[in-house]
């Protein structure tokens, strides 16, 4: 297994993999990750004369000599991506997420001061519906609690020390350790929850015409009920960005929690942006997502605790679905 | 007020490793952790160049800037030191550092990271001067003592410097003088390029 894993990230081109999902999420925050690469010439194949500026050039460049010492990059004089990671970290991720984390938080309490719970029109009929199996929510439960001590302690490590610090006082350094131990063991647990998640649920959340429709509603969101099967487009549209969202930042987590497979600086540095911005979108998402399913929509937030909903739900946000489960007409 | 500097006269390390040894045996740093190393370009090349490297202290330093936990702070002197007892080992200073010098034991499962160890300077850290913990933790604290890294005392050649800066500058200031420069020069290139000895 652990072989397995070293000759996949050995061998897989991990920026190849993840560089378009990053664009399609961060666009904006990453772009300068892009330019990273500098060819450096090699010094060998220079003859005499090689000194004094030249010599300076490529070890400013980062080309890497001889060094007795063993260890990874040790011949390497300058890191000559740290500081590039740097500031991208802190002058654009982190500011940026923030931004971003405020943003979702206040655009949730306007629309809930402004729409209001979004209740069931017809009252409750009473009578409930099977939605949810039980290892449906075990899966979902599961993956939610792991997401939210992964996403608290996560931003411990990337906010923390600008209020935490002051905060807990000399409580603080026992906090962080017991985070990052939370966020490095509770991690590849979350993995393997997410991906069991996501492929129990991926034949529900296959787009269809009748998901076009509903966006082209907007869901909804202005008046009316567009159609909508066991899942609605905003339900699928969410599916995946977790699912490629998830997939970035489990391949990016784990290329960070298990530094002893030989990565060099540049591929963690990558990993970590990656990992944080993906994160921060996702932290986002889920906010949108907890919001939906519980003080935002009426009869919602059971169907995910006991598996069951009310009739009268289902036929409002779900009417292809009500009708297929009452065997009305068949299912488009 | 003094500003701690390291310099290595590229013109003069030869590679002999002492200030590693020498670092080493100072700090009796945990196994698998060098906190200075050798690096040399060009390697058994004409005109092989090596210079001896460890953290820098960096004014304004990059490791500063990135961790998660701030656990570093700077002396007076200008030395960059750390604190084990909040650091995390996520890495992050590794990741910014220019020079590659936060270095990490190996510590439990899977590769995980122990507490971060770098040069001090032999400054030691936040723990009291040349007590227990501090020696355990940190290793030597000779500038407590009035003495300067080790490393730079034992160097066989004197091409690693250490001490203050205006200090260092003064001595390099006129090695260089003395040095001579282009084809001229005593150095690197006198050993390994005929062509650019002097022609008395
Ligand atoms: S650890 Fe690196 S970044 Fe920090 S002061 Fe030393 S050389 Fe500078
Ligand atoms: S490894 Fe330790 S010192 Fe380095 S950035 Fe992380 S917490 Fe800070």
């Amino acid at each position: 297994m652990v072989y397995l894993l070293k000759r996949a990230w050995s061998e897989s081109p991990l920026n190849a993999v993840l560089v378009p999902m990053l664009l399609l999420v961060l666009l904006v925050t990453l772009a300068p990750l892009v330019q990273a690469a500098d060819p450096v010439a090699d010094p060998a194949v220079k003859g005499n004369g090689y000194q004094g500026a030249e010599y300076w050039r490529d070890v400013t460049r980062g080309v890497a000599g001889y060094s007795a010492t063993p260890g990874n990059e040790a011949g390497v004089l300058i890191n000559r991506s740290g500081d590039e990671w740097r500031l991208v970290r802190n002058q654009q991720v982190k500011p940026y997420g923030a931004w971003l984390l405020g943003g979702t938080l206040l655009v949730l309490v306007l629309v809930f001061m402004l729409l209001g719970r979004n209740k069931i029109k017809e009252g409750r009929s009473g009578r409930t519906l099977k939605r949810w199996d039980l290892v449906d929510r075990v899966l979902h439960w599961s993956v939610a609690g792991l997401f939210v001590l992964l996403a608290l302690t996560g931003l411990s490590i990337l906010y923390g020390r600008h209020f935490l610090l002051d905060a807990l006082g000399g409580g603080f350094g026992g906090f962080m350790q017991f985070s990052k131990l939370v966020h490095n063991y509770l991690g590849p647990l979350f993995v393997i929850c997410l991906a069991l998640m996501l492929l129990k649920w991926l034949g529900r959340n296959i787009f269809n015409a009748v998901d076009l429709r509903w966006f082209a509603r907007l869901g909804g969101l202005f008046g009316g009920h567009p159609s909508a099967g066991y899942m609605n487009g905003g339900e699928k549209m969410w599916y995946w960005v977790l699912f490629f969202g998830g997939v970035a930042i489990c391949a990016t987590g784990l290329v960070m929690d298990f530094p002893n497979f030989g990565q060099l600086r540049d591929t963690m540095q990558d990993a970590n942006l990656i990992h944080a911005g993906v994160s921060l979108v996702l932290i986002c998402g889920a906010l949108a997502h907890a919001y939906m399913g519980s003080l935002g929509t009426e009869g919602v937030f059971e169907g995910m605790v006991s598996g069951e909903v009310d009739e009268n739900w289902a036929k409002q946000h779900h009417n292809l679905w009500y009708d297929e489960a009452k065997g009305h007409k068949p299912p488009q | 007020m003094a500003r701690m500097k390291f310099l290595c006269d590229a013109e003069r390390c030869i590679e002999c490793n002492g200030c590693v040894t020498a670092c080493k045996n100072a700090n009796e740093v945990p196994w698998g952790v060098n906190r200075r190393r050798v690096v040399t370009i060009n390697d058994g090349e004409p005109n092989e160049i090596s210079l001896s490297v460890a953290c820098m202290h960096c004014t304004d330093a990059p490791c500063m800037a990135v961790c998660p936990v701030d656990c570093f702070y700077q002396t007076e002197d200008g030395i960059v030191l750390h604190n084990k007892d909040t650091c995390i080992g996520c890495g992050y200073c590794l990741y910014a550092c220019p020079f590659g010098a936060p270095q990490f034991p190996q510590d439990g499962a899977f590769g995980q990271r122990g507490k971060m160890d770098k040069c001090t300077f032999c400054a030691g850290g936040p723990e009291e001067d040349h007590s227990e913990a501090e020696r355990a933790k940190y290793g030597a604290n000779r500038i407590a003592e009035g003495k300067l890294p080790l490393c730079a005392e034992m160097c066989s050649t004197k091409a690693l410097l250490a001490g203050d800066a205006d200090d260092v500058s003064d001595i390099y200031r006129e090695r260089v003088i003395y040095r001579g420069s282009n084809s001229g020069a005593w150095g690197q290139n006198l050993a390994y390029n005929p062509a650019g000895r002097k022609s008395n």
